[in-house]
């Protein structure tokens, strides 16, 4: 379906010719089937998750952690994809040049932070006994 | 003679520069999602806050104490269901139907604003049980990075009325076809950070 919308406006391919009637509502592929496909599995994504939550389905947390992380990831491709009509050709690629840019600087920015903050936390003084109770007492 | 020779030399020097302006489809959408990529900069610094300090409770709640799982899935729901509904809006604009545009304008506002006044009910309810944001560092970092978001739909619904408005007095101009295009890409992205905090600080935070 993209490509098909795609050449049907030749002129956005063109700057001088879009240059006269720029109405500036073009969003690339935008359709009803598009946006129902990326709410059904956006639903669908965001579902298991509450599910593995609630329910306590897999006993093992780190694995149940790494499927939220995982599934919340491919939600947010999903979001790109089908909401914000991300692709490599908008605006001449520098959509997604902009985007990668950010998710490096993104992953360095939580990486390192988690990173130092938990060698930071590890080798911290142990806490005294009369408050190591308390901890878990709420 | 002199003006001649200068015209040749004119002529035949080399440009450095561009005779025709390289004129941009759209400029606006580029230069918002840029600021969109820098919004993604003040959530990726409160994110890593959170699962910093997310685990430090300073014997005080936690977020297995805290979180409703019922409602967040509802919170959840509104905001989804917001964000398919302005995309219909956008199909109804690229149509040029003026008033059913409106409508669905409105139907994605209320389930922002839906949104939103569940989270404020969220918050006072946690500040009342004595889980406000001065208790514990995890408190800090959780109502600095939800309110923050929450923060940013507020000020869309806002955007969005104004939008309303413009578009009810003058229709579906360039500029406002524009300002909705901006104000869409806006509110997709809310709903995208929104996916980063239901997993990563509700879900994980439940978990932890």
């Amino acid at each position: 379906m993209s490509r098909s919308s795609r050449s049907a406006e030749p002129r956005a391919m063109d700057p001088r010719q879009a240059h006269g009637h720029d109405r500036g509502d073009r969003v690339p592929h935008a359709s009803l089937k598009g946006y129902l496909t990326g709410f059904v599995l956006a639903a669908i994504l965001t579902a298991i998750p509450f599910w593995l939550v609630m329910d306590h389905v897999v006993h093992d947390k780190d694995v149940t952690i790494l499927i939220i992380l995982a599934l919340g990831a491919a939600q947010i491709v999903v979001h790109m994809v089908f909401f914000l009509h991300m692709n490599t050709t908008s605006e001449n690629g520098w959509n997604m040049l902009a985007l990668i840019f950010t998710l490096v600087l993104v992953v360095i920015v939580l990486g390192a932070s988690i990173w130092v903050m938990y060698n930071e936390n590890a080798n911290m003084m142990p806490m005294s006994p009369q408050y190591a109770h308390r901890k878990t007492s709420w | 003679m002199n003006t001649t020779a200068g015209e040749t030399v004119k002529s035949a020097a080399p440009a450095f520069y561009c005779t025709e302006e390289p004129h941009p489809q759209n400029g606006a959408l580029l230069g918002f999602w840029i600021y969109l990529m820098s919004d993604c900069f003040i959530f990726a610094a409160l994110f890593a806050c959170n699962a910093v300090l997310g685990g430090s409770y300073a014997a005080g709640p936690s977020a297995k104490d805290v979180v409703d799982l019922p409602g967040l899935a509802i919170n959840t729901a509104l905001l989804l269901l917001s964000s398919v509904t302005f995309g219909v809006a956008m199909l109804a604009m690229a149509k040029d139907r003026g008033r059913a545009t409106l409508a669905w304008l409105a139907v994605a506002g209320v389930l922002a604003a839906g949104f939103v006044g569940l989270e404020i009910r969220e918050f006072i309810h946690m500040v009342a049980e004595g889980a406000g944001p001065d208790r514990s560092a995890f408190l800090s970092s959780f109502f600095t990075l939800v309110g923050t978001h929450g923060l940013h739909v507020t000020f869309g619904i806002i955007w969005l009325i104004t939008l309303m408005v413009q578009v009810g007095k003058y229709g579906l101009t360039a500029d406002n076809r524009r300002r909705l295009n901006c104000l869409g890409m806006f509110w997709h992205f809310l709903d995208l950070i929104w996916v980063g905090v239901f997993s990563f600080v509700y879900l994980v935070g439940v978990l932890r």
